[in-house]
């Protein structure tokens, strides 16, 4: 089911937790809300989900205006963080419930347990039936409430940061799980996390919110490769970024030139981004990047160097392999290979 | 550093498995006291009321429970319960409901609402519905030549009781229903459950404990309530008397045996009240632990 999100706000009192969002969530495809927290992705979920109404705009479910439908109407699939199972009800009746409250064309209660069982199977906790959800695991629970959204044949599946209550081990197991189950079910799954790893293994688009607003959509290479923004730039992934100046096609850092170009961007002031990893030391430039090291830390295979530039006022950090000799100098001169400027808007 | 040996060396006076242990005097002191404290006030007088029951034999005993004075107000008592109780149960479950799942305007002033049976004088309540229903009140008219009666009745009774027992079931549900939050919920609509069935199905059997616990200190305390029942019953016998207004007027009339007897009943109430209580709070507490490990 495709699913359009067309100039939604929500504002809860006088606050706006979203402002003007528009999404386009294709059939069949897999897509992870990724922000910082209160940047509005749950609130995007919820409204979705239904479980939420918008201030204005509206949520369409294939042609189907869905904006006025209750939660209860709009069938989907909801996997909360706190897997929010009933605890006085056994793992298979958790899963039929859906199944067990419908009005119209409820199943037999022996067809019920048979599709209660299948899905159990499906999310591979087959013997765990009669178990409470105090029994089980947090990676267990977070299992069985899937299987209980799905038992509902939803036409979309919304997460809500569905690994954020597991540990670091579990998560990245059941990502990988949750990865193949779309594969083999195909049904359009929305997940919201703060985590970018996740998001960026996880999903085949990543949507990047930002106080409210969508920042940028796109695939992983998209939006680390060619960030749109300077928060983009700097949430997803290391980056380090630089005041500078642009003047007559050239960049400058207060009074010497980087050696970089970039004919096409007005004069002015502009924050220059690169990746720590991306760069390229010189020897005694004409044209480059030079600071004294302020610190130096061993992570993992590299070196993170900081280094302070133009006499102390800002830091960048870049990264050396370990054994490189300019990991013990004090001054190092580097340029960065890949770059973006992104000009900042005068003041005022 | 030699002063503290012998410090150290004595592990058991020193309290050294836990830092936070008193000494063993300490401990003794302070749970003689407790124990003497509860003992007099609160043993002594039920043991005294028993025995003050049965001072004259069993036989005095039962033939001044099975008096039909006695039995009316028996009777009058267990009615009063049995419309209260309810009543306070549904209102409960309903003041819970909403001021643990909803925001809305006023709510703080409904909890402060909820409180005011608590912090008002039983004499007061009862007093309230005097001024409301009483002859010289604007409704007491009306209600005279319609022929109505509220004061001086069983349904002035009811609601005088009503009146003082209702924080008890909203009082225990709203803390409760408070630290489960809406997630349930949310989870059942979003699996296609109307409000109703989410409510039958999720929200009742999470607070069912609670519930039950506020339901019984409820009716222990509708059974033996007397200030405000005094007020507005005007001791009829016969009619109008509830057990504890019973108790009052044997009591006042030297029938110390009858009194104690009729007292004897309450008391038992409040014993077996007490034992279901902690039975409830050892099953309840689980429940609430359950709820906590999710």
């Amino acid at each position: 089911m495709e699913v359009r999100v067309v100039n939604v706000r929500k504002e809860f009192g006088r606050f706006a937790a979203l402002h003007d969002v528009s999404l386009d969530i294709r059939s069949g495809e897999l897509i992870a809300l990724l922000g910082p927290s209160g940047s509005g992705k749950t609130t995007l979920l919820r409204l979705v989900a239904g479980l939420e109404r918008p201030t204005s705009g509206a949520i369409f479910f294939g042609e189907e205006d869905a904006s006025h439908k209750t939660v209860q109407e709009r069938n989907v699939g909801f996997v909360f963080q706190h897997y929010a199972l009933f605890r006085h009800m056994t793992v298979l009746e958790n899963i039929g419930f859906g199944l067990k409250v419908r009005k119209k064309g409820r199943p037999t209660d022996a067809e019920i347990r048979r599709r209660a069982s299948e899905l159990l199977d499906l999310v591979q906790l087959s013997g765990l039936e009669q178990r409470y959800p105090a029994q089980l695991s947090g990676g267990q629970r977070q299992r069985v409430a899937l299987a209980r959204a799905l038992a509902i044949q939803p036409k979309v599946l919304l997460l809500d940061e569905p690994f954020g209550a597991l540990d670091a081990q579990v998560r990245r197991e059941l990502r990988r799980w949750l990865r193949e189950l779309h594969d083999r079910t195909g049904h359009t799954t929305v997940f919201v996390t703060h985590d970018q790893e996740e998001a960026l293994e996880l999903a085949d688009r990543v949507v990047v919110m930002s106080q409210g607003a969508i920042e940028q959509v796109g695939t992983s290479d998209e939006v680390y490769d060619t960030p749109n923004s300077p928060f983009v730039y700097g949430f997803i992934g290391d980056s380090s970024s630089l005041p500078v100046k642009v003047e007559g096609g050239e960049i400058w850092i207060a009074d010497r030139p980087l050696g970089l170009a970039e004919p096409d961007l007005p004069a002015g002031e502009a924050l220059l981004f690169f990746r720590p990893h991306d760069i390229e030391l010189v020897e005694g430039c004409s044209g480059c990047i030079a600071g004294t090291v302020a610190t130096s830390h061993r992570f993992a295979a590299t070196r993170r160097v900081e280094l302070e530039v133009g006499g102390a006022r800002q830091r960048v950090e870049i990264e050396l392999p370990v054994d490189h000799p300019a990991a013990q100098r004090s001054r190092i001169a580097f340029r960065p290979k890949k770059w973006k400027l992104f000009p900042v808007a005068p003041e005022g | 550093m030699a002063d503290f040996r012998g410090y150290y060396d004595n592990p058991q006076a020193s309290g050294a498995a836990s830092p936070i242990t008193e000494g063993r005097a300490a401990r003794l002191a302070l749970m003689l006291t407790a124990f003497a404290f509860l003992g007099i006030f609160l043993l002594l007088p039920l043991i005294v009321v028993f025995s003050e029951a049965f001072s004259k034999g069993t036989e005095t005993y039962f033939s001044a429970l099975t008096d039909s004075d006695t039995l009316s107000a028996i009777r009058l008592t267990l009615l009063v319960a049995a419309i209260s109780v309810p009543l306070n149960m549904a209102f409960g479950v309903a003041a819970a409901w909403a001021i643990a799942k909803f925001e809305f305007k006023g709510k703080a002033f409904l909890i402060t609402l909820i409180d005011l049976p608590f912090s008002v004088s039983p004499v007061i309540s009862g007093l309230v519905y005097v001024l409301l229903f009483g002859a010289g009140s604007l409704l007491g008219p009306w209600l005279k030549a319609h022929g109505i009666e509220i004061l001086f009745a069983v349904p002035g009774i009811v609601l005088a009781t009503i009146f003082v027992t209702f924080p008890f079931v909203a009082r225990e549900l709203i803390p409760l229903m408070q630290e489960q939050g809406t997630g349930d919920e949310e989870a059942a609509l979003s699996l296609g459950a109307t409000g109703w069935q989410t409510f039958w199905y999720v929200t009742l059997p999470n607070v069912k404990w609670g519930l039950l616990y506020g339901v019984l200190l409820c009716n222990a305390r509708a059974m033996g309530e007397f200030g405000a029942v005094s007020v507005v019953s005007g001791h009829i016998r016969g009619l109008t008397n509830t057990m504890p207004l019973h108790v009052e007027i044997l009591y006042n009339e030297y029938n110390a045996a009858g009194a104690f007897a009729v007292a004897s009943l309450l008391a038992g109430l409040a014993l077996v009240t007490l034992v279901l209580k902690t039975l409830l709070e050892m099953r309840y507490g689980h429940a609430i632990a359950a709820s906590r490990g999710h």
